[in-house]
């Protein structure tokens, strides 16, 4: 499943990001980072469509000969972004919608802590265990 | 004759007509030679076409088992031909075809090699074909197929770099020629360009370097094979791809494996002395330029750093720099820690190697800093190493360097240290996130001139080990300042860098540390804004060698806003801490202060009686009152009119000092500076304004006081300037109303006045003010075409009135010319000359003027008119005369009748026809006798004119009387009786 999963923040900085740890974790931070170019492109390509018409899932943002990278924006502008490994070739686009629907749902309970403040890092056992649930093998 | 010659040179060369092509001697060739480029081209294409088939016939013999790889040749040799052709769909169909065949080979590890090379030149073609139709999904989809078909072909171990080239080569192939489909008009996207094959073949470079630098580094003593398996007898390969030992060899089977075993080596030792960083930061720079094109600025960011890092690894550290170092901020700027240290850990190797001081320490305080995501350990070593070249030591070499390098380096760190000069270095801060964070704030956001200004400097440490500094100053906008605000400890250099926990120079790790500078405002800077333009924090000895941390403003650094931002957002309790520390997320920075001038310490009353009257002289007067413990001098005070109200208002308002006489325009709304003498302790002074205003209306006054005091503050004398203002508002109004009436001898109202008949002008004066008004004296200014009838007395003359009440006065005039004026005749100007009641007398009276309205003056034919007395007794005779006096040019006819009334008999003419003559007057004698008391009817006179039947009754009664007041029949002696009473 997805091999690295990323929270970043309305102004581009990252609230969350976690790699598979068997891998170099510095490729990851520059592949999500890099990926924000096309979301940042999708979004103002969107440009003033109505919010509640606007689709959240940005779908593939660009492929690497290994990886897969997809993207999801929400209506604040928060980006989660994951990386699929590009030989997983099972995994539908379907699937990654209800990941990233499984993300949102999740990262909007973070956000409904009163003790979170808005755009700090987030450090919550319950988003790592989410996140780590979507970056078993399933296989 | 042409022709004839023509024939002749065909027969001689033993051509057919049609092969002779003429180019005459003329300028315009084109016809000609695209005649002949037909030719040309039909025999080229005859040529091919049958170059084509006859490669078809050969490949009619062929069988798929035993000639599989004549197969492909033939395929690729009829798609060549059809390019040649210029038939490029029937080239790209057997291209394909050539394609698939290919892999249909039976792949070893003998001949995969060679099959790569066959599949890589054919599907160049095909990319390109399909590029050239304006297919490039089908470019695309091709080479993502042969990307896949050949990623796993890796071939032989210990040549595996081979593979890596190959790959690289292809996805770099790929990308030249989709950029040049790009240049020819196709349109990339954002996730579709050429820079992604770039980047691509770049990451395959390294993996070849990577591959390379582990299979070709044999010991020393391995020399090159001799002789060289890689010649051949041609000096060039008869078949691509294939091994220069075993040319030709369609065996799987290695029939010599020691001459193979040669010939890798060969190639390994071939492959070590390609540059490789050079091929991979090329690569990358063709990846750079396409995403730059491409709106793709982090990943731009990112193969730079790439590119940074490459030339580190080629040594090349002054290029790897300018790369890494402008990359850096985008990092900085968007927050991603992690990478920032990571570009900063190499940029800081590459500085230790070349030993530039300058850059190794900014990268160390930016490692140290808090957006560092090193480990402690990491920090403490890099800590370690600052202090060691701020005490102008060595500092130890960077982890994972290369040997050869680290003894440069060290070479050049000794030459650094003996030369030990002063080196100053100055670090602006506020792009970085340095280890130490600085805040400024000043405790007010002004200060009165005559307090000290205070404020603080915060600083706070973030590196691992407490560190001392030896210097912090602040410059100011006024750098006169600058020099009240620095601390300094005289310490020998060898001290500095103690990591003393004690001292004020000394930062604690997490802990905030607090200045308090203070110094005294000059009195020039009041109204003037102090600004702190920077904060200096000098680390290292500035004898020695040192480096100044330079915060522009008031601190605040890379990171420091959103910091700020989240800090403010949290809600979060922030532990207690002792009273004297204080959080760092609580400090905000205030820069800058207002230097205000001293409080006043006088009082300024302003006494009058509003509202204003119209052009009064409005007396205000001001008392100034010093309460200040001494004595104040140059005392100045400034009243009028407020600035910045209506243009209008200052032509319409003058301010003076002198009361007496009136002021004219030439006075001022607003005067200045008007000195006034110097007031002891408690002293109180009056000064009295006189305003005049000109027009209705509310008038903002200002009365502005302004003194010089002389007062210590921290042991110093300064001269203060001192002001205090008052504003007023001051309504004006109109000090009375006139209304003017025409009214008959009657005390009729008039809507037009007779030609030479008197008249009344009544006029009413209301006082309006709610002051007590005199009336100096009136004066009826008449135009020259009205006329008094007696003397034009003021009946109003020093009359006093009060509010609401009212004063009348009556003349009589006369309009004696008549001519049909349009609009009226001018009556001329009533002139009123007042004050107020409570003005004293020096105050001028006020004089106004109104001027009376027009009146419409009428002709009439007849005037009429009646003596008579002024009451009447029963049973006593009442002689009535009338007088009829024709105002016409004409002889007027007129029939005069006196109808009875029961109240009176009457003797005289009853009704008479007569004629008056122009300009002349008729007499008409009447005598009543009177038969009852009290007010009555009198015998009406009826006119009649023949000439103007428009003079009725009616207007007749306007002049004469019609009834009179009878008195009852008196006894003598009557008259004392009522004297008595």
């Amino acid at each position: 499943m997805a091999v690295c999963v990323a929270v970043i923040a309305k102004e581009n900085y990252p609230l969350y990001i976690r790699s598979v740890p068997t891998e170099n974790e510095l490729k990851f931070h520059y592949m999500v980072h890099t990926s924000l170019d096309v979301v940042d492109e999708k979004i103002s390509a969107m440009g003033k469509a109505l919010v509640d018409q606007r689709e959240l899932y940005l779908g593939l943002l660009y492929p690497t000969e290994d990886y897969k990278v997809y993207g999801y924006v929400t209506n604040s502008k928060v980006k989660f972004v994951m990386v699929v490994d590009s030989s997983n070739t099972a995994l539908r686009d379907n699937e990654i919608r209800s990941m990233f629907r499984k993300l949102h749902n999740s990262y909007t309970d973070v956000m409904c802590n009163p003790f979170y403040n808005p755009g700090d890092r987030i450090q919550s056992r319950a988003f790592d265990s989410m996140v780590t649930s979507m970056m078993i093998q399933v296989c | 004759m042409a022709s004839e010659r023509a024939a002749a040179l065909c027969n001689a060369c033993e051509l057919s007509g049609k092969s002779l092509f003429v180019l005459p001697h003329t300028d315009h060739l084109v016809g000609y030679i695209i005649r002949l480029e037909n030719a040309f081209y039909e025999h080229a294409q005859t040529y091919y076409y049958t170059e084509i088939r006859r490669v078809k016939s050969h490949k009619e013999f062929l069988n798929k088992t035993t000639h599989q790889l004549l197969f492909v040749r033939h395929q690729f040799k009829i798609a060549f031909f059809s390019e040649l052709k210029q038939d490029t769909q029937n080239a790209l169909k057997n291209y394909r075809t050539a394609y698939n065949l290919v892999h249909e080979l039976r792949a070893h590890e003998t001949n995969i090699l060679e099959i790569k090379t066959m599949a890589g030149f054919i599907n160049y073609k095909i990319c390109r074909l399909c590029f050239q139709h304006n297919t490039p999904l089908d470019a695309i989809a091709q080479f993502r197929k042969h990307i896949d078909l050949c990623k796993k072909k890796i071939g032989s171990a210990e040549l595996s770099f081979e593979h890596a080239a190959w790959m690289s080569k292809q996805f770099q192939a790929f990308g030249d020629l989709f950029d040049e489909a790009i240049k020819l008009g196709l349109t990339a996207i954002q996730t579709q360009n050429p820079g992604f094959y770039y980047q691509q073949a770049a990451y395959y470079a390294q993996e070849r370097k990577q591959l390379a630098k582990t299979l070709c580094s044999p010991e020393a003593s391995v020399t090159y094979p001799s002789p060289d398996p890689l010649e051949t007898q041609t000096g060039a390969l008869d078949f691509y791809g294939q091994r220069p030992w075993r040319q030709g060899v369609l065996s799987f089977d290695l029939s010599d494996p020691e001459k193979e075993k040669v010939g890798i080596l060969a190639i390994q030792l071939k492959e070590r002395n390609v540059v490789h960083s050079e091929i991979i930061i090329t690569l990358l720079s063709n990846a750079v330029a396409q995403f730059k094109k491409y709106k793709c600025p982090r990943m731009k960011s990112h193969l730079m750093v790439q590119m940074g890092e490459e030339y580190y690894y080629a040594k090349d550290y002054t290029k790897a720099l300018k790369l890494l170092d402008y990359v850096m901020c985008d990092y900085r700027t968007e927050g991603w820690w992690t990478l920032l240290t990571s570009i900063l850990t190499t940029a800081l190797k590459c500085s230790y190697l070349m030993a530039q001081l300058k850059d190794y320490i900014t990268y160390s305080l930016e490692l140290l800093g808090r957006a560092s995501t090193l480990k402690d350990d990491q920090k403490s070593r890099i800590e370690k190493n600052l202090i060691n070249v701020l005490m102008n030591e060595s500092p130890e070499p960077e982890p994972d360097c290369d040997g050869a390098a680290v003894k440069t380096a060290q070479k050049l760190w000794a030459d650094w240290v003996s030369l030990a000069g002063s080196n100053v270095f100055t670090v602006g801060v506020q792009h970085l996130v340095p280890f130490v964070q600085c805040k400024a704030k000043f405790h007010a956001p002004s200060f009165h001139v005559d307090v000290p200004v205070q404020f603080d400097i915060y600083l706070k440490a973030d590196c691992p080990h407490p560190i001392r500094f030896s210097k912090l100053c602040v410059s100011f906008n006024n750098q006169e300042y600058n020099q009240f605000c620095v601390i300094q400890e005289a310490s020998k250099a060898s001290e500095v860098l103690e990591n003393l926990t004690q001292g004020k120079m000394c930062l604690v790790p997490g802990k905030t540390r607090k200045f308090v500078f203070k110094f005294v405002a000059k009195t020039e800077d009041v109204g003037k804004k102090i600004e702190i333009t920077s904060v200096d924090l000098v680390l290292g000895h500035e004898a020695g060698r040192c480096v100044v941390l330079n915060w522009q403003g008031g601190g605040g650094d890379a990171a420091s806003t959103q910091e700020a931002l989240q800090a403010s957002r949290s809600f979060k309790r922030r532990p207690k801490l002792p009273d004297d520390e204080v959080h760092w997320d609580s400090v905000l920075v205030q820069a800058s202060t207002m230097v205000i001038s001293r409080v006043p310490s006088i009082s300024v009353h302003l006494r009058h009686d509003p509202p204003a009257l119209t052009n009064e002289m409005y007396c205000l007067v001001v008392t100034v009152q010093s309460h200040e413990k001494t004595r104040i001098r140059d005392v100045k005070l400034t009243a009028g009119l407020k600035p910045g109200q209506d243009a209008n208002l200052t032509q319409k308002t003058q301010v003076t000092l002198h009361g007496t006489e009136l002021c004219d325009e030439s006075c001022p709304a607003l005067l200045t500076d008007i000195p006034v003498e110097d007031l002891r302790p408690g002293e109180q002074l009056e000064k009295t304004l006189y305003i005049r205003c000109g027009t209705v209306g509310s008038r903002m006054f200002l009365v502005y006081v302004s003194y010089l005091i002389t007062t210590t503050i921290e042991d110093r004398e300064i001269v203060c300037k001192c002001h205090k203002d008052e504003t007023v508002t001051i309504e004006t109004v109109f000090p009375f109303d006139v209304a003017v009436k025409f009214v008959s001898t009657k005390f009729e109202h008039l809507e037009r006045v007779y030609a030479d008949i008197p008249f009344l002008l009544m006029t009413d004066l209301l006082s309006a003010s709610p002051w007590a008004l005199t009336i100096v004296s009136s004066e009826l200014q008449l135009a020259p075409t009205m006329a008094s009838v007696d003397q034009l007395e003021s009946q109003v003359d020093k009359v006093v009135l009060q509010t609401g009440e009212s004063a009348s006065e009556c003349f009589c005039l006369r309009c004696p010319a008549a001519g049909s004026v349009e609009g009226g005749v001018a009556t001329g100007h009533y002139v009123i000359c007042w004050k107020r009641t409570s003005a004293a007398d020096s105050l001028p009276a006020i004089s106004t003027a109104i001027t009376l309205p027009h009146v419409i003056v009428e002709n009439i034919p007849l005037h009429v008119s009646a003596d008579l007395p002024s009451f009447g007794r029963v049973r006593e005779s009442l002689p009535v005369r009338y007088h009829l006096q024709n105002k016409t040019n004409l002889v007027q006819d007129l029939e005069v009748s006196v109808e009875p009334s029961d109240a009176f008999m009457f003797s005289g003419l009853k009704q008479i026809r007569l004629r008056i003559l122009p300009g002349t007057e008729q007499e008409m004698l009447y005598n009543f006798y009177p038969l009852m008391a009290g007010c009555q009817q009198l015998p009406s006179l009826n006119i009649n004119l023949l000439r103007f039947p428009s003079f009725t009754n009616q207007l007749l009664r306007r002049f004469i009387p019609t009834s009179i007041f009878v008195k009852p029949q008196g006894r003598l002696g009557d008259d004392a009786s009522i004297a008595a009473a």
